[in-house]
């Protein structure tokens, strides 16, 4: 199973044609493929590139959005901009942390959720700002927030597919 | 023939826009009406969402709050029975262009250029794009104007740039069509990183055309025959709308080679950003298309030198660029007759903070801080006093309310020591505390320095430390001289804008509120009553139900009482962690 799925992201590092610049394209693809950048999609793509992997490393490791470490099934993103934090985003941040029992920048031990605070979403004038995966959600306060992560955190449950398949 | 428009930005999106659309739709199924479903942008009335508007034969009426119940009853009242809901009306225009409603104190200051088609249009649809004038200013440019007479027509415009420099547009434009060479190149910033900015993502969102419109008419300038879009991946909507854009412009033959009939060829690129604050930079952005890691570069030489693979490069912001197509198609006199007389045209806010109105407005250049806060803006959010207003991001700094006659401008804003920046004004009361604001501005910038200049990169971790200290009540005297001393070596030995200005929200706080400095360290205390470490926590008897979640949470036990009454927190016990307060659902727990 993994190897196809390695083989289809390999198909498409294949057709990489040698344009300058490509190679944060190609960690973005990577992540959006595997859900984050295991190393060998590092070897691959120093192979297409011709890039060092020790280049790519420091490029991984300089953006934020680039994780070599498997993330959750649900990515939050907390807004921690300058009008969510005079909303109130800490105590936001605070909540979550002790409803999902992690830190930022950690994942749950279910696997279900993993969390990140974020610069700013743009959307201030719903402060204070959440993201989970590609959904906004706004004018948050500790209690609806809770409610949020464990109607997901049901959803996510329902649709969990047994080991013994 | 009713059309119907549902606010589909990413703020309608997080009021819950997707339901009322999709209501709506249902019932233009089940019981037809004459009438169209559009989506279109953010109009910028972000305090009001989710907005529905529903133009009939030219007179406009717009609701706001719009929930998936209320969408039915007007859909059942206005759509079919042309019955107007007044009090869930928000604004409403008659076909004289009279202006009525609840919130036209909002958009009566307003002169929309860059928001023009935001809120009108599909931004999806090219043909709505086209019947609002859109590509009319491309053919003029391309069709009756030779690039020379193109960037004097920007330059007596009196465009300046609108991503916070403020540097003349036209002039930049000369320079890199002056330069020689077998390629050149045309890129949008649309980074957007300025916390509590939200102005280019609502464009991108609502009216990709406009900055495309002006990148090909910079390309045709300049001589530039490919663009670039950098577009910060936090924005996934204005990417998404991009694309579509870029796709029906080269449909119709606007990007690609021989537009209109032309030997110009242009095209562009969508380049995501991967999360750096500093790519918004324009060099360490350009390191950033060219796969590397987004560290600036020295300038000289410029962009519109050596940029982009070293070739001729000029760099715009987006809001820049959508102002261009307005001024190829109503001159550069009729854009000069607004503003102020060295900052000419609009400027895009982004009103954020303790503010009743928090949107987009666009106001001509030179509308006072008091006029924006509290005509446009609605004034303060519960009655509370206006305190300070942060401008210019964390470049910026807060503008205290005894200046807010201040004209906002490129001229009168950085007299007070704060820049106008990219657009983006958070409003603060007297629950906000400025210390913890300058502290908040050097997390971010200590975070997101590329870390090249030993100054910047040591430095701002230093200033963060103090702060840190002081808002913990762990502050010395001598901090206030450390803070202005560091200041001012990072200032002067940072190569770029994130150094050379990740001071100034710690200068613009000593100089105007230097008393919330010496209250949190001479006397350990928090005038604004929000540093956690510096204030009691005490339960409102109001709002307490008894519920013992704190009580359980709290871990030093330091807080009593039975189950269904009112619960007290033993002062001497509390070692101020701020659990009780993300613990209750009644919001019963405030800080004194």
């Amino acid at each position: 199973m993994a190897d196809q799925h390695d083989a289809d992201f390999t198909f498409r590092l294949w057709r990489y044609d040698g344009e300058p610049g490509e190679l944060i394209p190609l960690l973005q693809s990577a992540q959006e493929h595997f859900g984050y950048i295991p190393r060998r999609a590092i070897k691959y793509i120093s192979g297409v590139t011709n890039v060092p992997e020790s280049t790519i490393y420091g490029v991984i490791t300089f953006y934020s959005q680039f994780r070599l470490q498997p993330m959750g099934k649900h990515v939050i993103r907390i807004c921690a901009g300058t009008a969510c934090h005079v909303a109130g985003a800490t105590t936001l941040i605070e909540a979550v942390q002790d409803e999902l029992g992690i830190e930022v920048g950690g994942t749950t031990e279910d696997g279900i959720f993993t969390l990140f605070t974020v610069a700013c979403l743009g959307c201030c004038s719903l402060a204070p700002v959440m993201m989970v995966d590609d959904e906004t959600h706004g004018r948050l306060s500790a209690a609806t927030v809770r409610k949020i992560l464990r109607g997901v955190r049901r959803q996510a449950a329902k649709q969990a597919v047994p080991e013994t398949a | 023939m009713s059309k119907i428009y549902v606010g589909m930005g990413t703020c309608g999106l997080s009021a819950g826009a997707r339901d009322t659309y999709d209501t709506l739709k249902k019932l233009m199924g089940e019981t037809p009406a004459t009438a169209e479903l559009h989506i279109t942008g953010c109009i910028g009335m972000c305090y009001r969402e989710p907005l529905v508007e529903i133009r009939d034969n030219g007179s406009r009426v717009i609701y706001g709050e719009v929930t998936p119940e209320r969408a039915e009853e007007i859909y059942q009242r206005h759509v079919q029975n042309r019955e107007i809901i007044d009090e869930y009306v928000v604004l409403r225009e008659e076909t004289a262009g009279e202006k009525t409603g609840s919130e036209t104190e909002f958009i009566t200051p307003q002169e929309r250029i860059v928001l023009r088609n935001c809120g009108t249009i599909d931004p999806e649809s090219i043909a709505d794009y086209e019947a609002a004038g859109g590509y009319q200013g491309l053919r003029r440019a391309l069709l009756e104007m030779k690039p020379a007479e193109i960037i004097t027509e920007v330059k007596e415009s009196g465009l300046r740039g609108r991503g916070g420099a403020g540097f003349p547009t036209g002039l930049k434009w000369s320079f890199a069509a002056g330069n020689q060479s077998d390629r050149k190149f045309v890129v949008c910033n649309a980074d957007e990183g300025d916390p509590g900015a939200f102005m280019d993502r609502s464009v991108l969102e609502g009216d990709p055309h406009a900055v495309l419109e002006g990148m090909i008419i910079c390309g045709r300038a300049i001589g530039a025959d490919f663009g670039y879009i950098y577009c910060r991946a936090e924005y996934p909507l204005a990417i998404k709308r991009l694309n579509i854009a870029i796709a029906s412009a080269r449909e119709k033959g606007y990007l690609g080679k021989k537009i209109l009939g032309t030997d110009f060829s242009f095209d562009v690129k969508i380049k995501q950003g991967a999360g750096a604050f500093v790519c918004g930079e324009e060099t360490a952005l350009f390191a950033s298309i060219e796969g590397e890691r987004g560290m600036p570069r020295i300038r000289p030489p410029f962009p519109a030198e050596k940029g982009l693979w070293q070739k001729p490069t000029n760099n715009n912001n987006v809001e820049t660029y959508a102002n261009i197509p307005w001024i190829m198609t109503h001159g550069a006199k009729a854009y000069a007759a607004f503003g102020t007389e060295k900052s000419r045209g609009t400027k895009v806010f982004a009103l954020a903070g303790k503010v009743n109105h928090g949107g987009l407005a666009e106001v001509p250049m030179g509308m006072s801080i008091r006029d924006l806060v509290f005509k446009v803006g609605g004034g303060i959010k519960n009655n509370k006093r206006f305190k300070a207003v942060q401008m210019g991001g964390p470049s910026g700094g807060c503008i205290p309310e005894h200046l807010a006659d201040t004209p906002v401008d490129f001229e009168n804003i950085p007299q007070t020591g704060a820049i106008m920046g990219s657009g983006g004004m958070v409003v603060m009361d007297e629950t906000t505390c400025m210390v913890d604001i300058a502290r908040f501005f050097l997390d971010f910038t200590q975070a997101e320095s590329c870390g090249k200049c030993t100054f910047c990169r040591v430095g701002t971790l230093r200033m963060l430390e103090i702060l840190e200290r002081i808002t913990r009540g762990e502050g010395v005297p001598e901090d206030i001289e450390t803070l202005r001393q560091l200041s001012v070596q990072i200032k002067e030995s940072s190569l770029c804008g994130l150094g050379q200005t990740a001071p100034n929200p710690v200068l613009t706080t000593l100089k105007y509120f230097l008393d919330e400095y010496r209250a949190h360290i001479e006397d350990k205390k928090c005038p604004a009553k929000s540093c956690g470490a510096l204030v009691d926590y005490v339960i409102d008897p109001e709002k307490c139900v008894g519920c013992t979640l704190c009580a359980k949470n709290c871990p030093v036990d330091a807080i009593s009482g039975q189950p269904k009454q009112l619960h007290v927190i033993d002062q001497g016990k509390c070692v101020k962690c701020g659990k009780c307060i993300s613990s209750c659902n009644f919001d019963a727990v405030y800080k004194d």
